[in-house]
């Protein structure tokens, strides 16, 4: 077993893991954060998809171990004092989700997305979710959606 | 799916990496973990200990070494897209970077890893071969430089010796009137290439005065693509001049093209002509620019 020390939406979160234990599971059955969801497994459809440090990161090809000391955000940490997120609002808002397997994974991402391209025309919105795998959607609802995060972002 | 049991050892310094891997026999190294990981969970690799390197510091960074760009072997894709020297120095390796799997794959696959790895669908070995680069490989006394062209050798196979280690990869940094350019077929899921191509291009007077070219993808391990370049050397920098060249590619291909389930061999050779000159105009515009 090895010890890890994750700071997780902001709290830090201790655990003794098996080294073959993937970020993944850590945060879905170590910490009940289950919003992170795994579709794949295999990082390619986006589902796992959280930030480390800041950066989106497939949370099914990382073991936990990788992530000691590291400051992760899954989608629970985005909503603050019961006030969805932008990029949450603009889900529902644009009807950006249908069944919603892929939605935490999306969000994350597009939050990474917006960090460092605060106003992405569509291209780039394409292309930041590019990891992500949307079965349902058809992608214009999820594009809209982040624009409108964007957007509100903008008038601010 | 759950990798088998490992012992996980972290290194602060190569010098503690070369301790453990002596102490380890059979293990693997872990940069980024997006070559190893998806092996260990398919359980096609078990090796007893995992070594990870992901956080020793000389490994890391991008740095002017005479004529050449010395990108250390942690430097994740994301960071060889967005740097500017890169782009400036070896266009087609930072278009090559951007296009690796996704960003978030981007944000942590390594440079490094993927030039160990060797795998023949990868993208930035194809791009090494075209540029003349190399790889540098630590070993426990001391480095060697090891040609990108004599580097990788087989599927999943390099020229790396037990106990080295991939500390950096070097590229030529281009000089006036060169352009480089990397185009492919990319598989719509995992966006690895069925077809790539890699050139770099000298422009002297409207001519193409040196040709490189190298395609990967669709052979077991990123090669030159000498027919191709003969063909254009001293030929007008225009779009049937790259044409014509570019037909000549399956001369380059021989009889070892792989083909899967997705696309088939002759599929792909019939593909390779096409993103060779793709990637021969593109780079001779580069040429033009610079």
């Amino acid at each position: 077993m090895a010890q890890v020390s994750i700071r997780v939406n902001g709290r830090v979160r201790k655990g003794d893991v098996e080294p073959r234990l993937l970020l993944a599971h850590f945060l879905r059955e170590h910490l009940n954060l289950t919003g992170t969801h795994v579709g794949c497994d295999t990082s390619q459809c986006g589902a796992c998809t959280v930030l480390i440090d800041g950066r989106s990161a497939k949370s099914c090809t990382i073991f936990a171990v990788q992530a000691d000391g590291c400051d992760v955000t899954t989608i629970e940490g985005l909503a603050r004092d019961g006030q969805l997120h932008p990029l949450q609002e603009g889900f529902w808002e644009e009807h950006g989700l249908q069944c919603g397997y892929c939605t935490p994974g999306m969000i994350m991402s597009a939050v990474d997305l917006l960090n460092d391209n605060p106003t992405p025309s569509e291209r780039d919105i394409r292309e930041g979710i590019a990891g992500n795998f949307c079965r349902c959607t058809g992608y214009q609802h999820i594009v809209n959606a982040i624009q409108y995060a964007a957007n509100k972002a903008a008038r601010k | 799916m759950y990798a088998a049991e490992f012992n996980y050892l972290r290194a602060s310094s190569l010098a503690e990496a070369h301790r453990l891997l002596a102490a380890n026999p059979g293990a693997k190294l872990l940069a980024g973990g997006h070559s190893l990981i998806p092996l260990l969970k398919l359980r096609l690799a078990a090796p007893p200990a995992v070594i990870d390197i992901g956080r020793i510091a000389e490994l890391r960074g991008i740095a002017r070494r005479g004529d050449d760009l010395r990108i250390g072997a942690l430097t994740t894709h994301a960071e060889i897209a967005a740097s500017a020297e890169v782009r400036k120095s070896a266009a087609a390796l930072a278009e090559a970077a951007a296009g690796v799997g996704d960003p978030a794959v981007r944000n942590r696959g390594t440079i490094g890893g993927n030039v160990a790895h060797a795998d023949p669908a990868s993208d930035l070995p194809t791009v090494l071969v075209a540029l003349e680069g190399a790889v540098v490989a630590a070993g426990p006394k001391g480095e060697r430089t090891i040609p990108a062209a004599e580097f990788f050798t087989g599927v999943m196979t390099t020229a790396l010796r037990d106990h080295e280690i991939v500390a950096a990869v070097l590229v030529p940094m281009a000089t006036r009137g060169v352009g480089s350019a990397y185009t492919k077929f990319a598989h719509p899921a995992s966006r690895y290439a069925v077809v790539g191509a890699a050139a770099l291009v000298a422009v002297n007077k409207g001519t193409c005065a040196e040709v490189r070219v190298a395609v990967g993808g669709l052979v077991p391990h990123a090669r030159r693509a000498s027919a191709v370049e003969r063909a254009l050397s001293g030929q007008p920098a225009e779009a049937a001049s790259f044409a014509a060249a570019a037909a000549r590619v399956r001369d380059d291909l021989g009889s070892d093209v792989l083909g899967d389930i997705f696309a088939s061999a002759e599929y792909r050779a019939a593909m390779a002509p096409v993103y060779v000159k793709r990637a021969l105009a593109a780079a001779a515009a580069r040429a033009g620019l610079a």
